[in-house]
């Protein structure tokens, strides 16, 4: 393992990408951050800046309007990262798959910007805080 | 050779200090929102991460200035901790003036934190790099005036051989005429330089320049990866040289180099000044540049220039 994995696994700073999400997700996220289950003590810590990111928390179908938007923050994110589809609608569109305004699923998009791009998905509706810590795990004990 | 090795040794243990102290500064806030917080090495994770990391220029940055600006603030904060750990070390040696030099030194990070922002050319770090710039100019005033304190009674002390600006005279008349802090001018000027410390260091309540909520990261917004990773370790040496250097001009510093004693009192000293600053973070909300201007030149400057008054009076 070299150290830039190791130092990626052991501090994960994550920056919170919200492309069309209806907050329910969003709110499960900010749970992390709480005494109940406080990620600080993984080292992950939330930050205000994709160019301080190493794990993006992408939440939401990826609308027409954010498609763009997310890409750039793709490209601003200091490579290596990780890319998390948080809840059904960024992994396939959930229920909005066939409306007007969703572009296409999280992962299409982000492929497209980079075919290596490493990403992890964590399903539900929206995942509970559990799911979300044990997706992150199992996401660093892979890299 | 030896000052070049005074620096390294300096420079490096003030570094494990400082990131000590910064992992200190998370478990107690942690603890204080009833959190568990980040295991003992997570500062030395976060550094090692950030080395290996891109590092990403925008396309409006200007490139040179950009990414000189860390480097020079992380060279300023080494060579003041070097002087100060020097003074108290050898407090004999030193050099005339020490003391200016440790000031200029330690408004240098502030500078290249501007000039970093301003290089970067995004608009989040222009307004960090304006506050940052109103904040240096507000606090330095009443630090200078409370720094000046154990001057003039250290001057008073020693008669018509006028006032000395050396950190190891300071140390030296300490030990023989005890604290700075145990006269009333002490405790003033002591107070005001805590908070005007906890503006040099931009925590909370004074953190605008930053300010993550509203700037998201304001100063430090553009840097990815080993820049970042400066900035990190420049942020670490300040807060430990921050509380070294309040400790060494108003509770004697380390008053005896031989005695292993004087050690431990001075990590115990050391550790009551870091607590106040965390416990000070922790327990304020955030200041409008406008409010934190106002206390310290109408608030804090005027009990600075009472406690000067008082000093010169031997109070």
């Amino acid at each position: 393992m070299s150290l830039t994995t190791f130092g990626l696994k052991k501090s994960p700073w994550v920056y919170h990408v919200n492309v069309g999400a209806c907050n329910n997700c969003d709110i499960e996220v900010l749970e992390l951050l709480t005494p109940r289950y406080d990620v600080e003590r993984l080292g992950i810590v939330l930050v205000g800046s994709p160019r301080h990111a190493d794990a993006l928390l992408v939440t939401g179908i990826c609308t027409r309007q954010a498609e763009p938007r997310l890409r750039e923050i793709y490209r601003q994110t200091p490579k290596p990262c990780v890319v998390f589809c948080i809840g059904s609608c960024a992994m396939t569109g959930g229920i909005f798959r066939h409306a007007y305004h969703f572009s296409r699923p999280v992962d299409e998009v982000i492929r497209d910007e980079d075919p290596n791009a490493i990403i992890a998905y964590i399903p539900g509706c929206p995942p509970k805080p559990e799911a979300m810590i044990a997706g992150a795990a199992k996401a660093l004990a892979a890299l | 050779m030896e000052v070049i090795g005074i620096f390294v040794a300096a420079s490096v243990g003030t570094l494990a200090v400082g990131l000590v102290s910064s992992w200190i500064d998370r478990k107690v806030t942690a603890r204080i929102q009833y959190r568990v917080g980040p295991p003992l090495l997570q500062p030395v994770y976060d550094i090692i991460k950030l080395l290996g990391k891109e590092t990403l220029i925008s396309s409006r940055a200007r490139r040179r200035g950009f990414l000189l600006a860390p480097v020079v603030g992380l060279a300023a904060s080494a060579v003041a901790a070097s002087i100060l750990w020097a003074a108290n070390l050898w407090p004999a040696r030193g050099f005339l003036g020490d003391l200016i030099v440790v000031l200029y030194l330690l408004t240098v990070p502030a500078i290249a934190a501007m000039y970093g922002a301003l290089a970067s050319g995004s608009p989040h770090a222009t307004f960090g790099a304006s506050r940052e710039m109103k904040l240096l100019l507000a606090y330095e005033l009443p630090l200078v005036m409370a720094v000046l304190v154990p001057v003039v009674q250290m001057a008073r002390a020693a008669g018509d051989e006028g006032p000395s600006f050396s950190i190891g005279a300071l140390v030296l008349f300490q030990a023989s005429d005890g604290w700075v802090l145990g006269s009333l001018s002490g405790i003033l000027a002591a107070a005001v330089a805590l908070v005007a410390v906890q503006a040099k260091l931009t925590l909370v309540p004074f953190d605008l320049p930053e300010a993550e909520t509203e700037l998201m990261g304001g100063s430090m917004l553009e840097y990815s990866g080993p820049p970042l990773a400066m900035l990190k370790l420049t942020r670490a040496l300040l807060l430990a040289v921050a509380p070294v250097l309040l400790v060494t001009l108003f509770a004697g510093g380390v008053s005896d180099a031989a005695s292993g004693w004087a050690w431990l009192a001075f990590a115990g000293k050391y550790v009551v000044v870091l607590v106040l600053v965390v416990l000070m973070r922790n327990t304020n909300p955030r200041l409008r540049i406008d409010q934190a201007v106002r206390l310290f030149w109408f608030g804090l400057a005027p009990v600075a220039a009472a406690a000067l008054v008082l000093a010169w009076f031997g109070l």
